[in-house]
């Protein structure tokens, strides 16, 4: 076998100006494929990180049936064994209750609708930082009694730190959940929608005004990485009973997971094109290696080399010279994404305007996530074995006396 | 014994819709040992009779027995093993890997044949030395003349430890210095070895070394010459 990669080898290099444009033309595309498919994976995955972190978590636990209901009715006590569990669960690195409703938030003639979201300030500061997107004011400590308004919904309410307002709801089978609280401080988020219909509360005062007890909708999950998702929440619904829903953030935010897709799918088109261009160049490549070297495949056949032996050499140089293309580009990139990893693409401007409007970092985020080199790899040996069909199919068509005559 | 022995063999192209019979009812039989000239014009049949014992074209009738074997029924795939196992080739145009140093296409054929490393490197080291290209091994066929290029052929031809050597044109690209350097050494390894080797030619240096000539015209023999 040594032997047969020696010969394909050295076969690439006969015409070495040839080789070298068809491997550049793999380095360039791969070193493309892989540049946009980091960028595009890390810029997702940062877009996703910002929204799980700074509201959803990736993962929800309710009671069965809230997350349709979104029914104060379906609340459950979260004991510390199920905390425990769900916090002992791979890849759970924190789980945050959460107790969420809706209330009318009034102060004197102005009255707006509001997400109410009864918080452990210290655990919903660890997973989303809150504390640091308070605007004015400042944020709950453990003796805190008052609200936290999103800064717009402050704007319209023409109320600021210091002052009274008024929430009016239902609470649990229907009771009047009503309440007069001063407000502790202003949280601004990057979207306005957000900041303009959300109000925070410290847990057990949003459980006495909505009369639950110790009740929670939601126990928030955050993973040690987003690619966890899927692995994570097939853990959690073995670990929990039938009691409880388990619910993805791509359940809870299907836009973004559809948009993502939707770019995934744009981006596979690009690149599907570019390999389709580069697939040709390695077809012409390989058809003139087959062309010019018909005499020598008769010659070897002849000899006594099976065909299938012959082919599997065609092969071997085609996947040599698109591979050594691959390898080129994947030493070449792995240093510059890894230093991107470290160091996003800071946009600038009405790009960084657009990012921010979303309520995303206005950031271009790579990664050197290890599946984007194996599907470049696989893909390119793909192309190899595509281009390798002439040849396979001129060598089985082989008649040795013909092709010892060729080039006489 | 007979190493060689066709009956009746016959070999009809269709050219431009028009049959031609370029081999034309040969019977002969060529013994274990030989050094025979298969002579005659251009377009006599000589090149297709020793495709057809080389087991590289089909005959459209008759049939040939190699070491006691008929051939001409045997399937493409067991005609590939059997050329590697039993028949040895010198080609008219070298015919070598350019790629491949002079040992490794030595070697190349018996890499084929699933010899182990260690006895590559011996039978080729032996062979190149036996054709005097002791101090070649590893120069590739650019770095080599035309007639060093076809004692490398030779060699290669040899390396399987065929039961015969079809030679096609062997000294037709060679000057006269190397054709005669050539044809000592096959003589040499015909007397020595007892190999048979079979030439296709119209070389008047082959034939005049050859001990038996068989002429062929439009395909059939027209003379069979044992000399002593």
């Amino acid at each position: 076998m040594r032997l047969y990669f020696s010969l394909a080898w050295r076969n690439i290099w006969r015409n070495k100006r040839r080789s070298l444009i068809s491997m550049s033309s793999i380095l360039f595309a791969v070193m493309l494929a892989i540049m946009s498919r980091s960028m595009m994976i890390g810029t997702f995955e940062r877009m996703i990180d910002t929204i799980v972190g700074t509201f959803s978590g990736y993962i929800q636990v309710h009671q069965e049936g809230y997350f349709d209901s979104s029914s104060l009715d379906d609340i459950f006590v979260p004991s510390s064994d199920l905390l425990a569990q769900i916090e002992g669960t791979e890849h759970v690195t924190l789980a945050v209750p959460r107790l969420e409703s809706f209330a009318l938030v009034s102060s004197g003639d102005n009255t707006n609708g509001a997400r109410i979201i009864g918080i452990d300030p210290a655990k919903e500061d660890q997973m989303t930082a809150i504390s640091e997107r308070i605007s004015t004011g400042s944020y709950f400590t453990e003796a805190s009694e008052g609200i936290i308004l999103g800064s717009e919904l402050a704007k319209d309410l023409k109320k600021t730190v210091g002052d009274t307002i008024i929430l009016l709801g239902s609470g649990y089978h229907g009771i009047t959940a009503a309440g007069r609280f001063v407000v502790e401080g202003l949280v601004s988020f990057p979207a306005d929608e957000m900041s303009a219909a959300l109000a925070y509360l410290p847990l057990p005062v949003a459980q006495h005004l909505y009369g639950v007890e110790e009740g929670i909708t939601t126990l928030a999950v955050m993973l040690d990485h987003a690619r966890n998702l899927e692995r994570a929440r097939n853990a959690l619904e073995v670990v929990l009973s039938d009691e409880y829903e388990v619910i993805t953030w791509k359940m809870m935010v299907p836009e973004l997971d559809q948009l993502v897709q939707m770019k995934y799918v744009g981006q596979d088109l690009v690149l599907a094109l570019i390999y389709i261009v580069v697939g040709f160049g390695i077809l012409g490549t390989v058809l003139m290696m087959t062309m010019e070297r018909l005499r020598e495949f008769g010659m070897v056949t002849a000899l006594g080399m099976k065909k299938r032996t012959l082919a599997i050499i065609v092969l071997i140089e085609s996947s040599l010279l698109t591979l050594s293309g691959a390898i080129a580009a994947m030493v070449l990139t792995i240093p510059i994404l890894a230093k991107l990893q470290q160091e996003p693409i800071q946009l600038t401007g009405k790009m960084a305007e657009g990012y921010e409007s979303y309520g995303f970092e206005p950031v271009l985020a790579f990664t050197l996530h290890a599946p984007i080199f194996f599907w470049q790899t696989f893909f390119v040996l793909l192309i190899a074995l595509v281009s390798s069909s002439y040849p396979f199919f001129r060598i089985s068509k082989l008649n040795s006396v013909e092709a010892m005559r060729t080039g006489h | 014994m007979a190493v060689i022995k066709t009956d009746h063999l016959s070999r009809v192209y269709e050219d431009h819709g028009v049959p031609v019979k370029a081999v034309d009812d040969v019977s002969l039989s060529i013994e274990e040992g030989e050094f025979t000239a298969i002579v005659g014009p251009s377009g006599s049949g000589k090149t297709t009779f020793l495709n057809m014992v080389g087991g590289l074209d089909a005959p459209s009738s008759g049939t040939i027995e190699v070491d006691g074997k008929q051939i001409s029924q045997m399937k493409q795939n067991e005609l590939i093993g059997f050329r590697l196992r039993h028949i040895g080739f010198v080609f008219q145009a070298y015919n070598l890997i350019p790629v491949l140093t002079a040992k490794e296409n030595v070697e190349f054929i018996m890499l084929l044949q699933k010899k182990s490393k260690a006895e590559r490197d011996k039978r080729a080291t032996e062979l190149l030395d036996a054709v005097g290209l002791g101090d070649r091994l590893g120069r590739r066929p650019h770095e080599l003349s035309g007639g060093q290029q076809q004692r490398v052929a030779v060699a290669r031809a040899l390396a399987s430890m065929p039961s015969f050597v079809l030679a096609d044109e062997p000294t037709a690209n060679l000057d006269s210095t190397s054709a005669e350097n050539l044809l000592d050494i096959m003589e040499r390894l015909n007397k020595e070895q007892k190999m048979t080797f079979v030439f296709s030619t119209h070389d008047p240096r082959v034939v005049a070394r050859a001990h038996r000539v068989v002429t062929l015209r439009d395909g059939a023999i027209e003379s069979d010459e044992t000399r002593s």
